[in-house]
């Protein structure tokens, strides 16, 4: 296998292997794995199986130990350095002394746009995540949902074509997490990045989806890609389709294989 | 929820707790200054009845206990009735000490942010600094502020400098400690953030560290502002009692004027519940442009 000239992430035979005071712990293990531009390709696993890990490794927050990994052709760090990606954590971590339209300047004063260049990419990307007219608003004057909003938004606000995001919506009651993938289709539609997703529901992987990798724990490792069939236009309906649910089951029996409940 | 009431919230148990111990006060004053009725009754072969004890106790010129009254007339007459530039008014000696308080408080604090933005950007510092700043509070401050005033005295530095020197050796240390666990206060995730923007340390410092570690540098300035008026009183004593509030203290002492040294004391107390009060609202100012939940 040759990396793909269109990959944005490549990882070949990737491993981490954390030191503890235990002894060494096998995070991720052999890990191969092409993400095409454009592609929205989701990490599905339960905890433990090293998802948010290597969305770390992508990031440059972790050093993978084996194997070797390029994001957009280059070194993570190379490309942490070039701020190829935006990241999104699972809690908004919004700075609570900054307002929204601040949190969401952050970025961009860190990497020196200008203050005109600062102000029509605020508003363009509230907009972006419906958020407009709530920029002079402090973090906690807003619901959890809309300060999760605030920080995707703070991510797309300068222009990386990778967005990463670590169960963005995991801590959000099911209602307010249908409307936001709903959203985020629509904004990756209009957007045209690329997106990891790292999550622990299996209609929501299904529904974001084009690609879903299903990892398991004990070491780490990828035990299924599922290339998704569904078409990029998806209506929350699509969830009682055969189709949906036909790649939901695949989804789970990939889980059930790689990970022994008797434990 | 109710509405606060001042009369209600405030204003009762706080005068509540005044009036007790102004009332407990009175009764020590009395059990206190007994003793001294007695024996020049004794000496003058007279007997001294209860009602005569009590009067007398109120109005003693060297009290072991001063009642209120007295000490609030003597503040009163040191205050209002003396020309603010008098060697006798104690709007004075406040002024003085208050001085050296301020300016070591000022060294105090910069020392102390300064000393911390070294302990937690550096690793060696971290390790060689913390066990002095902690052993150099273990030494007592009555013992080393004569010599602070001797050494700096021998190389000509004398004045004003010298006490606020000692104000800044007792105020620097809650700075160091309150501004080191500050800016140690980020979350892992806010940290993160800043790596995947590839921040720079300048940035990360002023765009996140220096703003989390507020509420703790308020907190700290709180408790250094009261120990630099300690510091400066202190300060005051080994320079031969010249002026400001602790060379009222040690006068005196050495004279017995105890509504002399309890005057002082009260007006040390208050001016200190002052500069810690107006810390309180800078720091409750600061928090509210920061956009603090009210």
């Amino acid at each position: 296998m040759t990396s793909n000239p269109a990959s944005v992430v490549s990882a070949r035979n990737l491993g981490l292997t954390f030191e503890t005071s235990d002894g060494p712990v096998n995070a991720l293990t052999g890990v191969n794995l092409d993400v095409v531009k454009g592609d929205f390709v989701s990490f599905i696993g339960p905890s433990g199986c090293g998802k948010t890990t290597f969305l770390r490794v992508i990031a440059d927050l972790e050093k993978a130990t084996a194997g070797t990994i390029s994001v957009n052709g280059m070194t993570p760090e190379e490309a942490r350095r070039r701020r190829a990606y935006g990241y999104v954590f699972q809690a908004a971590a919004l700075y609570p002394w900054r307002t929204i339209e601040k949190n969401i300047a952050l970025p961009l004063e860190i990497m020196g746009y200008s203050s005109e260049d600062r102000k029509a990419r605020i508003e363009r990307t509230l907009e972006l995540v419906n958020l407009s007219g709530f920029g002079k608003k402090y973090p906690w004057q807003l619901s959890g949902g809309m300060q999760q909003r605030a920080s995707i938004a703070r991510a797309l606000a300068f222009d990386a074509d990778l967005l990463l995001m670590d169960e963005p919506f995991g801590a959000l009651d099911e209602i307010v997490r249908d409307h936001l993938n709903e959203q985020l289709l629509k904004l990756w539609a209009r957007t045209d990045k690329t997106i990891c997703f790292v999550t622990h529901s299996i209609p929501e992987a299904v529904y974001l989806s084009t690609k879903i990798i299903v990892m398991s724990p004990r070491p780490g490792r990828v035990t299924d890609v599922i290339e998704s069939t569904l078409p990029r236009e998806r209506p929350l309906g699509i969830r009682e389709t055969p189709e949906f649910l036909e790649i939901a089951h695949r989804v789970r029996e990939g889980l059930r294989a790689g990970h022994s409940y008797d434990e | 929820m109710r509405e606060e009431s001042f009369l209600r919230d405030k204003l009762l148990p706080i005068s509540t707790v005044v009036l007790l111990l102004v009332a407990g006060w009175y009764v020590a004053a009395v059990f206190l200054n007994a003793p001294f009725e007695r024996d020049t009754a004794d000496r003058a072969g007279t007997e001294i009845g209860f009602s005569e004890i009590l009067r007398n106790t109120m109005a003693q010129e060297r009290p072991v206990l001063p009642a209120p009254h007295q000490v609030i007339a003597e503040i009163w007459d040191t205050t209002a009735n003396k020309a603010i530039t008098s060697k006798r008014s104690l709007v004075y000696h406040a002024w003085i000490t208050l001085s050296a308080t301020l300016l070591g408080f000022g060294i105090g604090t910069v020392l102390g942010v300064l000393l911390a933005v070294g302990i937690v950007h550096n690793r060696a510092m971290d390790r060689s600094l913390m066990p002095w700043v902690i052993a150099s509070q273990t030494i007592p401050i009555l013992a080393i502020a004569p010599m602070i005033i001797v050494v700096l005295n021998a190389i000509g530095i004398s004045g004003l400098l010298p006490k606020a020197l000692i104000s800044t050796y007792l105020s620097f240390f809650p700075v160091v400690v309150g501004m080191v666990k500050g800016l140690r206060s980020p979350e892992t995730i806010q940290l993160d953030l800043m790596h995947t923007y590839n921040a720079s340390p300048a940035q990360t410092f002023w765009k996140l560290r220096w703003p989390s570690s507020m509420p703790y540098l308020f907190t700290s300035l709180k408790v250094a502002v009261a120990i630099s008026l300690v510091g400066a009183i202190v300060g005051e004593l080994p320079t031969g009692a010249v002026a400001g509030l602790g060379a009222r203290l040690l006068a005196g002492s050495y004279y017995g004027q105890t509504v002399q040294i309890w005057a002082a004391l009260f007006t040390a107390a208050a001016l200190a519940a002052v500069l810690v009060m107006i810390v309180g609202l800078a720091h409750t100012a600061v928090l509210k442009r920061m956009g603090a939940k009210p």
